[in-house]
């Protein structure tokens, strides 16, 4: 299908963007890498009768580390920048977000879509939506009144929903600490697509050993969420088998045509025990 | 296309385009996609449509030499960037070293998914020339082929690999001496 008829606009900067989104009201939208939003224009299922084209805020496309050594995202950077990370930045630390990459759609898909779009998109399986949740990312955003950080575990609010207000554009994304050990696996129906489970582990190993660590889930509920059950094993010096039964015991997700409830606790099971074994592996 | 006049949304812009190394400039609604205007408007009809949500890959072409998914842009998002469509491949009739190949291993039956296949593999190639029989069979699962099953275009990618690598170590070598 084609999409309804609406206005393109292209916004010079962030300023910009800000000030058109705001003016426009609640029938515009912003467009990133449209790798999320034009299919779902093609199919009206969104029909925005104005769109603010942030693509050529090259501002925005950047990584870069603080001196503390966090991490800062550019909200336009693209998942293939990450993939590449032409600069090295991030070495030392964050390879587990280059390597996750490889789980996002295909090439074609990672050339154009966005960090940020990921996020404000905020499918309640996307990868970079269950980074955020397991680094605990900040989200640095702008509106007419200014800037704000929002911490993740306050920004994802739901199926597709998010802490964003329409008039405020995510501009940045910090990941405040390194994390050497962590990965990230998932299980779909076929390569590339929207994972059915996804999980993530980020250990503190110190000497050899596991002192405790974060596990996060996608594909459970609305939006990623923290098992605080199987962290707790991790710093208990439980087994990664026993950090895996207690994350499929506390999962309570939903089911659906494809998938039912009980087959998702088994992914979850299986996956987060993987993903406890590669993040300890590197 | 300016960032405060405010018109209908059907009225009709200015959009240009460099295609293939030529400057175009046609002038449609805001909703065009890519697809649509390279081949309604510009009538370069060799880039295929499929299913319009980025699933099949048919629509593949470069955008600054980096595969995209022409069905999932609007033309006016693609102003100041260099496209490149399937058409840019031959030196008139002279197919290039990866359509050639393709012909070669059989990688094509009827052709539909061939023009995304194409721009796949030559924008990736560009990006990773050393690229393993691995990497190929995990870049092409991007698009859907219902004829050949994959594996004579796996081959074809990684022949036209395999011989440009030999290509650019004998020019290196011819060069040292
Ligand atoms: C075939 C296919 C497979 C895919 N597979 C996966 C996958 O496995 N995992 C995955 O995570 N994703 C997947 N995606 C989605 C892809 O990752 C998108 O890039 C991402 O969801 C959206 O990023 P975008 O830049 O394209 O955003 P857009 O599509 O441009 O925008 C998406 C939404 O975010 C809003 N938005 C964008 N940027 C900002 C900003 N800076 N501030 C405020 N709002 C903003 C837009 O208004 C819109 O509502 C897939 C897509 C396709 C087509
Ligand atoms: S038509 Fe673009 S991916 Fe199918
Ligand atoms: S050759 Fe027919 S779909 Fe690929």
């Amino acid at each position: 299908m084609k999409p309804a008829p609406f206005q393109y606009h292209r916004a010079r900067d962030v300023a910009g963007a800000v000030r058109l989104l705001a003016e426009l009201g609640d029938e515009a939208k912003a467009i990133a890498g449209g790798q999320s939003l034009v299919g779902m224009m093609n199919f009206r299922l969104a029909r925005p009768h104005h769109l603010v084209d942030i693509g050529g805020l090259r501002e925005l496309d950047r990584m870069h580390r603080d001196a503390d050594g966090a991490l800062r995202i550019g909200a336009l950077t693209t998942h293939h920048t990450v993939e590449s990370d032409p600069a090295g930045t991030l070495a030392q630390g964050f390879e587990v977000l280059r390597r996750a990459m490889a789980w996002i759609g295909h090439l074609p898909i990672r050339t154009r879509g966005t960090v940020g779009g990921s996020m404000a998109h905020a499918d309640a399986t996307a990868e970079w939506c269950l980074l955020a949740v397991l680094l605990d990312a900040e989200f640095v955003v702008r509106g007419p009144l200014g800037e704000r950080t929002i911490a993740a575990g306050d920004f994802f609010l739901g199926y597709y929903t998010t802490a964003l207000a329409p008039d405020e554009l995510l501009v940045e994304i910090v990941f405040p600490r390194t994390a050497p050990h962590a990965a990230l696996t998932e299980f779909a129906e076929r390569r590339g697509d929207f994972a059915i489970v996804a999980a993530a582990v980020d250990l503190d190993v110190v000497d050899g050993a596991v002192r405790g660590g974060r596990v996060a889930l996608g594909g459970v509920a609305a939006a990623a969420i923290r098992v605080p059950e199987a962290e707790a094993v991790l710093t208990g010096g439980g087994s990664f088998d026993a950090c895996a039964s207690a994350a499929a015991a506390a999962a309570d997700p939903p089911g659906d045509a494809s998938c039912g409830p009980l087959y998702r606790k088994e992914l979850v099971r299986t996956l987060v025990r993987r993903a406890c074994e590669e993040a300890m592996s590197r | 296309m300016t960032d405060d006049t405010f018109t209908t949304p059907r009225e009709p812009q200015l959009i240009a385009l460099n295609v293939n190394g030529e400057q175009h400039e046609v002038i449609t609604e805001a909703r065009r996609t890519l697809v649509d205007v390279l081949r309604h408007e510009l009538r370069l009809t060799g880039t295929h449509v499929g299913c319009e949500h980025g699933i099949c890959g048919a629509c593949t072409v470069l955008v600054d030499d980096r595969p995209v998914r022409a069905c999932l842009m609007f033309a006016a998002q693609a102003e100041g960037a260099r496209i490149r469509t399937v058409e840019s491949l031959a030196d008139g009739s002279r197919l290039s070293d990866l359509q050639r190949a393709f012909s070669e291993h059989h990688a094509l039956q009827c052709g539909f998914c061939t023009p995304g296949f194409l721009m796949l593999a030559e924008g990736f190639l560009a990006e990773r020339p050393e690229a393993t029989k691995e990497e190929i069979r995990e870049v092409v699962a991007a698009n859907m082929c219902r004829c050949t099953g994959y594996q004579t275009i796996v081959e074809a990618i990684d022949a036209c690999a395999t011989a440009r690598r030999r290509a650019c170590a004998q020019a290196c070598h011819s060069k040292e001496n």
